[in-house]
């Protein structure tokens, strides 16, 4: 059994990320529950390309809005505690689908099921206790925190920085027109660059980077304009018009101008490329919701080639202040809608024969608090267990339960700092340098697999 | 340039600040003058102020000069409107269950009486989707009211309100309750800010939305107390933790029946409190007495005030900071000094040379609201489908009623990406021509739109006449390369034509400036 406070100790502690939540590079950063798991793969150099997995390596994220209720997503139904102050609500062991025999102190919503089969088969990462330091409660600043990998929230998104450091996000935009540049600033390289793809209405702010501007939309349908419908006289001026150089915009009073004739130049290009791969048929069937709805859209642009390296897709409402429900209800559908959808989206890829590929992970901007409310639900509280899913994952549950018994005014203390998540991610599965995109050395937790 | 004409003099012997200089934006709300004033500054009130407006009514603004112009709108009760009426919905839909039915429900559970339980869920989803209709009457029917009214800034105040106590149907699924709150938003909405943060927290919508109903001595749900503070007065960093944890129990008890506000004596905290400050057996008017105490709240009213009615905050230029800075200032002393009335600041803002100036004019990115309401208004569109123009709304970001969070829009540049450029535009060829875009339900009425009185004769007279007259209504003011840029392509377009100047060329420029990125500014 792990589930001992002694355990958790030897986790990811608060001491060892001190200061701005930086990781001491040093070698007494050790990670005991991480390295017990890796330990059983087999060691290897790491060539910074896994056999049989392409170079051009996707990543998939998806956002649970709201605050997903980490405590009822991997339940620690082997605590009193957690019984005890989730009367009504609470997983019961009995309800819970349990893991190996070594996490027999946690079990996965019943609602989660869908996934079941994908842990056995070495699909899915679960780790545990992820936040941050002095955890922000506001939705807001809790999911800038998240996008910006940045305690106060402020800044350009990760994935956005990710982007502006990278090749194929240097210089921005599906058009390839960079923003116009100081004198004494590099210049911009002028290569295509494929802009990361959100699916929904608004681009997040992760996606946003000082030159990046993600692609995002809802349906492809209304990803173009339909004025050449009306009357063919009208093609050639609405090209003229909408294809003027951003940088013309340089005398314009406006400073929003500039970001809008760039914004409509990327989107001129963006809309036949995308509107051609999506009205194909997806391979597998998809439950009915928002969210598998996004990951087929996402499935059909990886099948038709697109090199998109980062999309996005966003699963809402996990907001339960009231009326949650335990192993049925309301937070027990979201949960299904996410299994369903996520066990559907790697069944298409796994036809596609592109599974290897595409890495997925989960997040939401903080867990909730330990205790339930008279309202038969939960308030915003601290950490939450994130979960990767692909082929390629360090597959399991990658570290302890945070403690149940030491409680930080009724939330749990994280043990995991989600920039090393990120870290991981970027590492070892994007191969970028972690630091430059995050602005600062984090110990890249080991949730991709090393051959 | 219209503005700074007339410099300021110093002859006090004080150094003169460098955004005192000619052609920078102006850090004090000095008044425009009235021969500053002309059709691009009438143009732009009508925008900022309302939803913009037709040729003749620019032109007649710009007779008026500023202070009457500005007194007119804000004037908004001296204008003759039929308020709406507290029947104009059904509130009855969503009535909870009577103690009765309450009764049966409760003993057919007991009795496992799947029959009876049956035809209550039936019951249930009837009144829900009966309900969704509803918020979709009252949708449409604040979206006509925004293009009918003769008083706009009632219309873009209790627009504003609506994103500042940003409250959603998804969560409180209850359509009379939202249209009771607009209504109250609205009433209030250039009155009294202190009225309406005394009126929120008695708001049953608000109630609902931020779980107070069920908050009690005890068990005090922190939810509206912190959002209170934290997005509807103070902001970040103005509050502690322990005041949301105090303010949520002076608002335990603060509760409603059916339409109503209760406050229940049994459920509140009749302890001692100390919120930011002040100490005592508070309830939640104590709690919002402490806040409407505190300096930082002014100046969060008028941060968004500013950021509403001159410039996004962020987007405006760096060397502007600390003009843009003493502005918000100095309307959070007139907030503060006007017992945070709103008209007092917002006459003053309107009436300063601050807000026409260059930079400041068509340097807001219109909400999508501002896009479908202000084209409908200044170019005379007919409306078409109300519902179809909601849809396109929501597409674009913006779906009244359902605020995608308590924070309300981001608004700014969030509002645009690659793909809601693309909506933008089909919305407004749907105005223009009635033709609908793939993926919306609905039936454009076949209503022939003609552009042509927006013109003078003179205007009319060749196309570059006319594309000049168009842009001018439409863009404002821009720079010589965008305009020549655009009356080449909307000449060239009329070329096609036989260089005619008739219904179906106007209506063509028109499509082709709406899709113009210079469109969304406003």
């Amino acid at each position: 059994m792990h589930h001992n406070d002694s355990a958790n100790a030897r986790a990811w502690t608060r001491r060892e990320l001190l200061g701005n939540g930086l990781v001491m590079a040093s070698a007494a950063m050790a990670m005991p529950m991480f390295l017990q798991r890796s330990a059983f793969a087999l060691p290897g150099p790491d060539l910074g390309s896994i056999p049989g997995v392409p170079d051009d390596r996707i990543l998939v994220v998806i956002q649970m809005g709201g605050g997903n209720d980490g405590l009822n997503t991997v339940a620690p139904v082997g605590y009193d505690a957690y019984h005890r102050l989730r009367p009504s609500i609470r997983i019961t062991k009995q309800q819970g689908i349990t893991l190996e025999d070594r996490y027999s102190d946690i079990a996965l919503h019943p609602a989660l099921e869908g996934l079941k089969e994908m842990y056995d088969s070495g699909l899915m990462s679960v780790v545990q206790g992820v936040g941050y330091p002095n955890p922000n409660r506001s939705h807001f600043k809790s999911m800038d925190i998240w996008h910006t990998a940045d305690t106060t929230g402020t800044g350009d998104g990760w994935i956005g920085r990710y982007y502006d450091s990278e090749c194929c996000g240097f210089g921005a935009g599906e058009s390839g027109r960079a923003p116009r540049q100081a004198a004494n600033q590099p210049q911009a390289r002028t290569e295509t660059v494929y802009p990361p793809v959100a699916i929904g209405r608004e681009a997040p702010l992760a996606m946003q980077g000082r030159q990046t501007k993600p692609v995002a939309f809802e349906t492809p349908d209304l990803f173009r304009w339909t004025g050449e419908q009306i009357h063919d006289s009208l093609h050639d001026p609405y090209q003229k018009l909408v294809r003027r150089d951003p940088a013309q915009a340089e005398g314009n009073v406006s400073s929003n101008a500039e970001f809008l004739m760039r914004t409509s130049l990327d989107a001129q290009v963006s809309s036949d490329k995308i509107r051609q791969a999506v009205a194909e048929r997806s391979l597998v069937e998809y439950p009915n919701s928002p969210l598998a709805s996004q990951l087929s859209m996402i499935a059909k642009m990886i099948r038709a080639g697109m090199k998109t390296r980062v999309y996005y897709a966003t699963h809402g409402g996990f907001d339960t202040h009231a009326g949650q429900g335990g192993a049925n209800g309301r937070h027990a559908n979201l949960l299904r809608q996410f299994a369903t959808a996520v066990r559907a989206f790697y069944q298409d890829l796994g036809q596609q024969g592109n599974d290897g590929r595409v890495l997925t992970m989960q997040f939401s901007e903080f867990g909730r608090r330990v205790a339930q409310n008279a309202s038969g639900g939960t308030d915003h509280g601290t950490a939450a267990p994130m979960m990767l899913f692909g082929p390629m994952v360090n597959a399991g549950v990658l570290n302890p339960h945070p403690s149940m018994d030491n409680l930080d005014g009724g939330d749990l203390k994280y043990t995991v700092d989600f920039r090393t998540v990120y870290a991981g991610v970027l590492d070892d599965w994007m191969k970028t340098d972690s630091k430059t995109v995050l602005e600062g050395r984090y110990k890249a937790a080991p949730v991709i697999r090393k051959l | 340039m219209t503005l700074n004409t007339a410099q300021p003099t110093r002859d006090d012997g004080r150094r003169r600040d460098d955004d005192d200089a000619p052609d920078r934006l102006p850090s004090r709300l000095t008044e425009i003058r009235a021969h500053e004033f002309g059709e691009p500054e009438a143009r732009h009130l009508l925008l900022r102020a309302g939803f913009g407006g037709t040729p003749s009514q620019i032109r007649t603004l710009a007779e008026w000069g500023p202070e009457r112009s500005v007194d007119y709108l804000l004037a908004a009760e001296d204008v003759p409107y039929a308020a709406p009426k507290a029947d104009r919905f059904d509130a009855n839909i969503m009535r909870p269950l009577s103690e009765s039915e309450r009764r049966e429900y409760r003993s057919a559970q007991q009795r496992r009486d799947e029959d009876t339980l049956a035809r209550f869920r039936l019951l249930r989803q009837q009144r829900q989707r009966q309900d969704r209709q509803q918020i979709g009457d009252v949708q449409r029917w604040w979206l006509e009211r925004m293009i009918e009214t003769p008083r706009p800034l009632e219309e873009k105040m209790t627009l504003f309100w609506h994103n500042h106590f940003a409250t959603s149907y998804r969560t409180i699924e209850n359509s009379y309750h939202m249209y009771l709150q607009n209504q109250f938003l609205r009433t209030n909405a250039l009155g009294s800010f202190a009225d309406l943060l005394y009126g929120i927290i008695r708001d049953p919508a608000m109630i609902a939305y931020l779980d107070n109903n069920d908050s009690r001595v005890g068990q005090p749900n922190e939810n509206l107390a912190r959002e209170l503070m934290e997005l509807f007065s103070l902001g970040v960093g103005n509050y502690s933790e322990r005041d949301i944890k105090e303010g949520a129990r002076a608002l335990t008890g603060y509760s409603f029946r059916d339409d109503e506000f209760v406050f229940n004596h049994e459920n509140h905290d009749k302890g001692n409190k100390t919120i930011l400050g002040r100490r005592g057996n508070l309830d939640g008017e104590g709690f919002v007495a402490a806040i409407l105490a505190q300096p930082a709240c002014a100046q969060f009213i008028a941060t968004k005030l500013y950021d509403y009615f001159c410039q996004h905050i962020g987007t405006h230029d760096p060397g502007d900071e600390i003009a843009v800075r003493r502005t918000i200032q100095s309307l959070a002393g007139t907030l503060r000094s006007s017992d945070y009335a709103l008209t007092p600041a917002l006459r003053r803002l309107m009436l300063s040379r601050h807000f026409y100036h260059p930079t400041v004019m068509g340097n807001r990115i219109k909400s999508p609201t501002e896009l479908v309401v202000g084209s409908v208004r200044s170019l005379n569109t007919p409306v078409r489908d109300m519902g179809v123009l909601l849809q396109a709304m929501d597409l674009m970001g913006q779906n009244l009623m359902y605020p995608p969070s308590v924070k309300g829009w981001d608004g700014g540049r969030t509002w645009i990406n690659t793909s809601t450029i693309f909506v933008r535009q089909n919305a407004l060829n749907f105005l223009l021509t009635g033709r609908l875009p793939v993926g919306y339900d609905g039936n454009a009425r076949d209503e022939r739109y003609d552009p042509t009185d927006l013109l003078t004769e003179d205007e009319r007279r060749t196309p570059r006449s006319a594309a000049s007259a168009l842009l001018r209504l439409t863009l404002g003011h821009t720079d010589e390369r965008t305009k020549d840029d655009a009356v080449r392509a909307l000449t060239g377009f009329a070329r096609e034509h036989d260089d005619r100047v008739n219904r179906d060329v106007l209506v063509g420029m028109l499509l082709l400036i709406a899709a113009m990125p210079e469109y969304q500014l406003c």
